[in-house]
């Protein structure tokens, strides 16, 4: 007890150091130190370096997909365009060869027609031509004969004579 | 026999505030300097220092735990708002030593009001003293190993840029800046601030307790006693995280302008 207060009194100026707190001060923080470094640091560095990875890895990614996409649209959108422009072509093409089509059916029809009248009018031609010579074949030996019949009977009356035209029309008839 | 109070020590039968001697804790073991207890408390802030940031950083995720976010926090704060804002470009190298220095301060602090062992560890001016004295090295070894030896001597010497009369003043005012202000100072201010706040709650709560040992009316009066002890208790916390920001603070700014390319 007496040197415990000798000492204190002895030590009573709190500005004096104590050589076995300043060994122990040493050697606990250093201890403190070398866990810290060894062990503290190294992982919550980690983490964080992780961590911005991970954020700026993302906002990379997203930003690739970004453009991918305006990419994408971008190539739909052209792809759109060109099917457009192909189709208006098409339809023009079709349009185009619709009215060649029309006009060459159109001219061949006329042709056709033009080429069926012509027949039918030779063949009337024909038909009239022969139909005539036939006629002057027939009347020729038609009025011959009517010639001779009334020759024949006696051509005295009129009402004899109307008889002999009309029989002989009769036969005309029969004969055809 | 571990705690003293105002009674026991006291040789009048009065009041005997507590002074000074209320710091020189007797060794438990008769005769052992290394068991007393503010070496325990040092040890016993390592331990648990070592503990909770071993075990907070052990698993480090990109989404951390609620225990990696609360040790994560108090490092990034070191890291960034000490570190990196201060020191700057070449920050990382110090980051250990300036977490070190800021859990071993505020954890020894925080002991002054923890409740059972309540006796700040930076109290005792050994601990500040070598706290200061490993700054001090740090510093002066960071600028001597950027600039050379000779270099960084004639910028702490003369100061570019003052007239040349000037140094007869200014060369022993930085002199003494750089080699005993500054480690004594930083040193000073920890440990003062420590030794005044444990006495201020020394004084209300041992005067709280005299007052209950008194006449009828003094016992009424030990709870406004006790009241100011714990406001002040409050107050003490506020000044052990200050404090430790503080010394933490300038240990960065020594660095940082040993680094500087001018003083």
């Amino acid at each position: 007890m007496s040197s415990i207060e000798l000492a204190a009194g002895g030590e009573l100026n709190p500005l004096i150091p104590h050589t076995a707190e300043i060994i122990v001060g040493f050697v606990a923080f250093s201890l403190l130190y070398l866990v810290i470094r060894r062990n503290v640091v190294p992982r919550f560095e980690k983490a964080f370096a992780e961590r911005t990875d991970a954020i700026q890895g993302g906002m990379e990614r997203a930003e690739k997909a970004q453009k991918d996409a305006e990419a994408a649209l971008n190539q739909y959108q052209t792809q759109l365009a060109e099917a457009r422009s192909e189709a208006q072509s098409i339809r023009e093409d079709a349009r185009v060869q619709g009215a060649a089509i029309i006009e060459e059916m159109r001219a061949k029809a006329q042709e056709e027609a033009a080429r069926i009248t012509a027949t039918a009018q030779a063949a009337i031609e024909a038909e009239r031509q022969q139909a005539v010579k036939s006629l002057r074949n027939e009347v020729g030996a038609l009025a011959t004969e009517l010639a001779s019949k009334i020759v024949g009977e006696a051509l005295d009356d009129q009402v004899r004579q109307s008889r002999i035209v009309d029989r002989f029309l009769e036969d005309l008839e029969k004969s055809k | 026999m571990l705690v003293t109070y105002a009674g026991e020590v006291g040789k009048d039968a009065g009041f005997n505030p507590p002074d000074a001697g209320d710091f020189n804790l007797p060794p438990f073991i008769e005769g052992n300097a290394f068991a007393t207890k503010p070496i325990l408390l040092a040890f016993l802030s390592v331990i648990l220092i070592s503990v909770f940031f071993v075990l907070s950083s052990r698993k480090a995720a990109v989404v951390p735990s609620k225990l990696q976010f609360a040790g994560e926090s108090m490092y990034s704060f070191v890291r960034n708002d000490l570190g990196r804002d201060i020191i700057g470009r070449e920050f990382m190298r110090f980051v250990p030593y300036l977490f070190t220095l800021f859990t071993f301060i505020i954890v020894n602090n925080w002991f002054g009001i923890i409740p059972m062992l309540q006796f700040p560890t930076m109290s005792r001016i050994s601990f500040a003293y070598v706290l200061g004295a490993i700054t001090f090295f740090v510093f002066h070894y960071v600028g001597i190993r950027h600039h050379g030896f000779f270099k960084y001597a004639k910028d702490i010497l003369f100061m570019p840029g003052v007239p040349k009369p000037v140094y007869i003043l200014l060369t022993p005012i930085e002199l003494a800046t750089y080699l005993v202000v500054r480690p004594l100072t930083i040193s000073l201010r920890l440990f003062a601030n420590m030794f005044a706040g444990h006495l201020l709650l020394l004084i209300f709560m041992l005067g709280g307790e005299y007052l209950l040992q008194g006449a009828l009316v003094m016992k009424l009066a030990s709870p406004v006693a006790f009241v100011l002890a714990i406001a002040l208790t409050f107050f003490e916390f506020l000044v052990q995280c200050l404090q430790a920001y503080i010394f933490t603070l300038l240990t960065a700014l020594y660095i940082a302008g040993a680094l500087a390319d001018e003083h």
